[in-house]
């Protein structure tokens, strides 16, 4: 029978809501929905998936080597289950652009990257020119593959009672050695998916400020720090933070955006933002023109006001 | 070592692109076009590898119309050693390059092959790893740090939220990102003695590679709807609160 096959994207503190989110996109097909739970995950993990309402069945790949899944060994994974399947989806992550184009050759189908809409069973819209433009696509009828952009989907409730099945994973491709992971981030939310952003320019001025202005805000705010390429560039912010086109594209509840001019490179990064507060102490920056809400003052002393008043 | 490095030919990063009139795709009449940015670092990272004495040849191929050898002056310009054009058509999906991607590897042998994490126009990110699957390479996508030794390549690449540290074979695909390095200014007279050095060849319309994606519309996203200016902390606190709901 022909279902949909997502796979679940979670790290130790849970099922990241982007799957919850993944999952509304993937019963655009009005079919049963599988959720892919690749390596070793911890009880909380596979609770939290077979509560996800709608989903059919949670496939557990438990081997140790998935626990940071390669793209070959994945991808192999994924063609020892394809039959079964007529959907193999993923959030437009780090992992699912790594896994999922590998998949879909070894398949021989294309590949939609970053489906904003689903028009069920195989056209989509998506961005191409860093979200400038949109286009409408239709692949090829046959097995679909695709990422989606997770935040465009409200995510499912969590009332389900899906089955929990353990399936066996292929070999590991002894070419690839896993070395090391280095998240930067620290205790704050991964920016690709945070549902506050706080970002920052050059006129921070350097990486103390930066930290010391934006820091208690984005935590006060639960939010995770951008930057814009100047920040990043001049040295003020790391680079894996880097807001924009040449950057991470985000697509949050709130962005509020420091200091920062605007510049159309910046602006593709966060246009689909839901809110957009800007602070700026020019009154005819650019991106007063795409903020919901505009604060023409002096960011070193709306910072700190703001937090104090989010303290509240 | 031969390293073999695939680039694309896209409209210029600072374009402000539009869509065609009738919305039939992107308006590139007219418009400046460039070696898209990302494959930019490719080209860098391989000069860099033939520098430190790692790479022996280093060989570049762009696949496209007539346009395509531009793309490739700029990487001879850069300082590869020799370039492959492979004429094929404008509407190639990721699947379609990866294929005919594969003849060229055929036919030139190369141990690492370098692209961009993603072509800047339609932004796909697939080529690569489709690359990978077909020749049943190790891949490392989005890297921001390469450093081969022997056999093997280490490899930093960009996660969401971090970097990851792989070790993998040769051969292996491998896809760069902009921080791998800034790659050099190309200086005029390297411009013009490129002009006259020769565009390769390589026929590969035996090659079965349809495209599987078909655009059928391009359009502007809808345009963000004006806001409004507040005067101090407190109304922008209130306003988040009570009438955007997102505090
Ligand atoms: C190929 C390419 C790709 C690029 N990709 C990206 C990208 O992904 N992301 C990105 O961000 N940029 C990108 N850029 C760079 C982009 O064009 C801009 O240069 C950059 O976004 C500007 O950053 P900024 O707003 O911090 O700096 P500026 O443009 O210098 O703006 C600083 C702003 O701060 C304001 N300001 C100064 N002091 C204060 C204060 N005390 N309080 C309040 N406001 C103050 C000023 O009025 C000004 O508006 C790219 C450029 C190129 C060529
Ligand atoms: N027509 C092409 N010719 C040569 N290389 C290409 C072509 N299209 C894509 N590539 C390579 O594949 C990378 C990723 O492209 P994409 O999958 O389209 O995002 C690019 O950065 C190039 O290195």
């Amino acid at each position: 029978m022909s279902a949909v096959l997502l796979i679940a994207e979670f790290d130790t503190s849970g099922l990241k809501n982007a799957t919850r989110q993944s999952v509304r996109a993937a019963q655009s097909w009005n079919l049963p929905v599988d959720v892919l739970v690749l390596g070793p995950a911890n009880a909380a993990v596979l609770e939290q998936a077979q509560k996800l309402a709608g989903v059919r069945r949670v496939l557990h790949a438990n081997a140790a080597h998935l626990a940071h899944p390669s793209a070959e060994d994945a991808a192999k994974l994924l063609q020892s289950l394809a039959a079964d399947y007529s959907v193999v989806m993923a959030p437009h992550t780090s992992q699912g652009k790594n896994i999922l184009p590998r998949f879909a050759a070894l398949q021989d189908v294309g590949m939609v990257s970053e489906a904003l809409e689903i028009n069920a069973p195989n056209s989509y819209v998506r961005p191409i020119y860093a979200g400038n433009l949109l286009a409408t696509v239709d692949n090829k009828p046959g097995l679909q593959v695709l990422t989606v952009r997770a935040s465009r989907w409200k995510a499912v409730e969590t009332d389900g009672n899906a089955e929990v099945a353990q399936i066996a994973a292929p070999a590991a491709d002894s070419r690839v050695r896993w070395i090391s992971v280095d998240h930067a981030g620290g205790e704050r939310p991964e920016l690709s998916s945070a549902r506050v952003v706080v970002s920052g320019g050059r006129s921070l001025g350097s990486a103390e400020k930066f930290e010391a202005t934006l820091g208690p805000l984005a935590t006060q705010l639960g939010a995770a720090l951008g930057a814009t390429r100047a920040a990043v560039d001049a040295g003020y912010a790391p680079n894996d933070i880097q807001v924009g086109q040449t950057g991470t594209i985000v697509a949050p509840e709130l962005y509020i955006a420091m200091g920062v001019s605007g510049a159309i490179q910046h602006l593709a990064g966060i246009k689909d933002s839901r809110v957009i507060v800007a602070v700026n102490i020019d009154p005819d920056a650019m991106i007063f023109q795409v903020a919901d809400y505009g604060l023409v003052a002096d960011l070193f002393d709306v910072a700190p006001e703001l937090t104090a008043a989010l303290q509240k | 070592m031969k390293v073999l490095v695939a680039l694309k030919r896209v409209v210029d990063y600072n374009v402000r692109v539009r869509p065609k009139a009738d919305g039939s795709g992107v308006e590139t009449a007219g418009v400046k076009m460039s070696v898209n940015p990302f494959d930019e670092n490719a080209i860098e990272e391989a000069l860099r590898l033939k520098e430190a004495g790692k790479a022996t040849e280093i060989v570049a191929v762009s696949l496209g119309n007539a346009g395509a050898q531009e793309g490739l002056r700029h990487a001879l310009a850069m300082g590869v050693d020799r370039v492959i054009h492979g004429e094929a058509g404008d509407d190639l999906d990721s699947l379609a390059v990866a294929k005919l991607l594969k003849a060229v590897v055929a036919a030139e042998q190369p141990q690492l092959v370098l692209l961009g994490k993603q072509a800047i126009d339609d932004d796909a990110g697939q080529t690569a790893q489709m690359l990978a699957a077909l020749l049943d390479w190790p891949q490392a996508v989005a890297v921001s740090k390469l450093t081969v030794e022997g056999n093997a390549a280490t490899v930093v690449r960009e996660i969401d939220g971090g970097t990851e540290t792989l070790n993998i074979d040769l051969p292996a695909v491998i896809s760069a990102d902009l921080r791998l390095n800034d790659p050099r200014f190309v200086k005029l007279p390297n411009l013009m003695m490129a002009k006259k050095k020769p565009i390769g060849a390589i026929d590969l319309s035996a090659v079965a590679a349809a495209p599987s994606l078909k655009t059928l519309k391009v359009a502007e996203p809808p345009p963000r709807k004006a806001g409004v200016k507040v005067n101090s902390v407190a109304e922008l606190v209130d306003k988040l609160k009570n009438e955007a709901g997102v505090l």
